[in-house]
């Protein structure tokens, strides 16, 4: 499904400002996975995301969909099989457009845009049943500006809209991180019950370890632009806060004596 | 005063071309001063040589659909920034307005107009006319509503809403922009083509200055009749363009020079601008604001409980 092999990302190549984001990154997900990343600020956890979606070109490596390279196409044209919400709220909406625009905005994934309605009745019962779900009574209001909803409320209607046209990935990048602890959970419940819904293979960034062991059923811990620790099935279900921490220590341990040496 | 709404109303559909791009798309674009004279220029030379009116008007849209796609294609492919994209375009069109047109000023003297029907009757200037100004830009509202309905014109109300977001849903924001100039220039350059017929003659200097009128049609319009719904900006703009050639009348009528008008344009989209920020005006504008506040923000600070190297949260936290 989705093939990531050996991708490097840098920024301000060749400047005293470089900044090595990615420095191999090699993962392979099988449809259907549910993928978690953990790892410190600055690992490069966006970055990769950023990555495959299209929005940044590797440097080297490749990034294959299906088994097709789509790290040289431009990030519209990736968007036709990856969706993801961002961790900003108002990231994934447009503000000045009514729930039911940007719903439709989010059907058209995939499809020409041409001069056909961008709302119809059909389109129209569509999205209230797929806001029903969401039981935010969100289906009630399908011609609010979507710059008056709540950041709660944006960030369940992203979801939505990046699950419901079936895109082969769904990235999420902390997106519950701008949220408080109550709505947190909240989406991270519909996140969960979206994807096992659809089968979506899923990608997703969180700083909640406990969050990231619970969920889905593969888990990456990345540090420094590496991917350092890979878990599945099995291990994933046995593996507790602790070990994830353990291991955390260990690379700090490892930070300590490189500077030991270094002094 | 009939005479300023009938302008008011021609110069309406330039204003609906700017607030394509300046509302819809968020794209300042100054194309507009180059493109109305080439809407101008084109339809009056073929009027000249006998052309039919009606198809030189559209030849005009045409005209200026190609210039909006160049400035297009500077922003988009070219990477440069949208206000010199639009200025080189419009530096461009100077010379080319004059090459179209042969020289600085091309009379429409006697020559058949799509207003002759009208002044053989002598209805210009009557109520007549005006209605049915008014009653042909009001096809081009429903045509611009109608527009903006269809999946790209979602498209492209996106791209100028939340370019990243319209990206991620699929949507080329560089096809939409181009488009969305293209349009955008054909209606300025077909309001400059109806402008010089009804005058009676198409000048080299007639859109300088001219996005400014726009820019004045638009926010004077949306700001008396503000809705956040597209249907009603666009009629409001039309509005906008009528109040606007008002003023300039009242300032004619009190004695001011045709040539103050650009100061007088300058000082209205200045007033426009600002009055709103002041006094009574703020007050209503705090209340209408205040009523349409989100009722539950509920968007935290970025935690702060995470663990200075891992920058990660225990369970809990
Ligand atoms: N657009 C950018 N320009 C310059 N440096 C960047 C950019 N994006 C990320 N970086 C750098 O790359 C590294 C990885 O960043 P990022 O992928 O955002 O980390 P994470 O999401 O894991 O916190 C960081 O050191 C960051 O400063
Ligand atoms: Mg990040």
């Amino acid at each position: 499904m989705l093939d990531v092999v050996n991708i490097h990302k840098a920024f301000f190549p060749g400047t005293i400002n470089e900044k090595v984001a990615l420095a191999g990154v090699d993962l392979h997900l099988d449809e259907g996975d549910f993928c978690t990343v953990i790892g410190s600020n600055g690992a490069g956890k966006s970055t990769l995301l950023n990555t495959i979606s299209g929005r940044y070109r590797p440097d080297g490596g490749a990034v294959k969909i299906d088994g097709q390279r789509v790290d040289r196409l431009p990030d519209y044209k990736v968007a036709r099989h990856v969706a993801r919400v961002f961790q900003d709220p108002m990231a994934g909406t447009a503000a000045h457009m009514t729930i039911e625009e940007n719903l439709a905005l989010a059907l058209g994934r995939g499809t020409t845009r041409g001069l056909g309605p961008g709302i119809t009745q059909a389109k129209r019962s569509f999205f209230r049943e797929r806001l029903a779900v969401l039981e935010q009574g969100l289906e009630d209001r399908l011609t609010t500006k979507v710059g008056l909803l709540s950041g709660g409320q944006r960030q369940a209607l992203s979801l939505v809209m990046a699950t419901f046209s079936n895109p082969k990935m769904l990235l999420l990048d902390e997106h519950t991180a701008a949220l408080d602890p109550q709505r947190a959970e909240l989406i991270t419940r519909l996140t969960r019950e979206l994807v096992a819904e659809k089968g979506l293979t899923t990608l997703m960034v969180t700083h909640n370890m406990g969050q990231a062991l619970r969920l889905g059923n593969k888990l990456i811990m990345m540090h420094e632009g590496r991917i350092i620790l890979e878990l599945g099935g099995e291990d994933k279900a046995a593996a507790s806060v602790e070990d994830l921490m353990a291991e955390f220590d260990k690379i700090k341990g490892v930070q300590l004596s490189d500077r030991t040496l270094l002094a | 005063m009939p005479g300023a709404i009938e302008l008011g109303l021609l110069y309406g559909l330039m204003a609906l071309g700017v607030y394509l791009t300046f509302r819809i798309l968020d794209f300042a674009d100054l194309t507009v001063d180059g493109s109305f004279t080439t809407g101008a220029g084109l339809c009056a030379l073929i009027i000249t040589h006998g052309g039919n009116p009606v198809l030189a008007t559209a030849a005009g849209f045409g005209g200026g659909l190609l210039a909006g796609m160049v400035t297009g294609l500077l922003n988009t492919m070219g990477k440069i920034h949208p206000l010199l994209a639009g200025i080189l375009t419009q530096i461009a069109l100077y010379s080319i307005n004059l090459r179209i047109m042969g020289r600085a000023n091309l009379p429409l003297l006697r020559a058949t107009t799509v207003f002759t029907p009208l002044s053989d009757r002598a209805l210009l200037g009557t109520l007549t006319s005006i209605v049915l100004f008014a009653l042909v830009l009001a096809l081009f509202v429903l045509a611009m509503n109608w527009f903006l309905s269809t999946n790209l014109g979602f498209a492209m109300r996106a791209t100028g809403d939340n370019e990243s977001m319209a990206r991620a849903n699929g949507i080329n924001t560089n096809t939409t922009k181009i488009i969305g100039l293209a349009l955008s220039n054909g209606l300025v350059a077909a309001s400059g083509a109806l402008i010089a017929q009804y005058q009676g003659y198409a000048d080299i200097s007639m859109g300088i200055g001219l996005i400014v009128a726009g820019l004045a049609s638009v926010i004077i319009g949306t700001a008396i009749f503000s809705s956040s719904r597209v249907a009603v900006a666009t009629a409001a703009v039309c509005f906008g363009s009528i109040i606007y050639r008002v003023i300039i009348q009242l300032a004619l009528m009190v004695g001011l020079q045709p040539n103050d008008m650009k100061l007088v344009s300058a000082v209205i989209v200045v007033l426009a601008l600002l009055i709103p920020r002041w006094g009574v005006f703020a007050n209503v504008r705090a209340r209408r604001r205040a009523r349409n506040l989100p009722a539950e923000p509920d968007v935290t600070a970025p935690i702060e409980d995470r663990d200075p190297v891992s920058g990660l949260v225990k369970p809990g936290a």
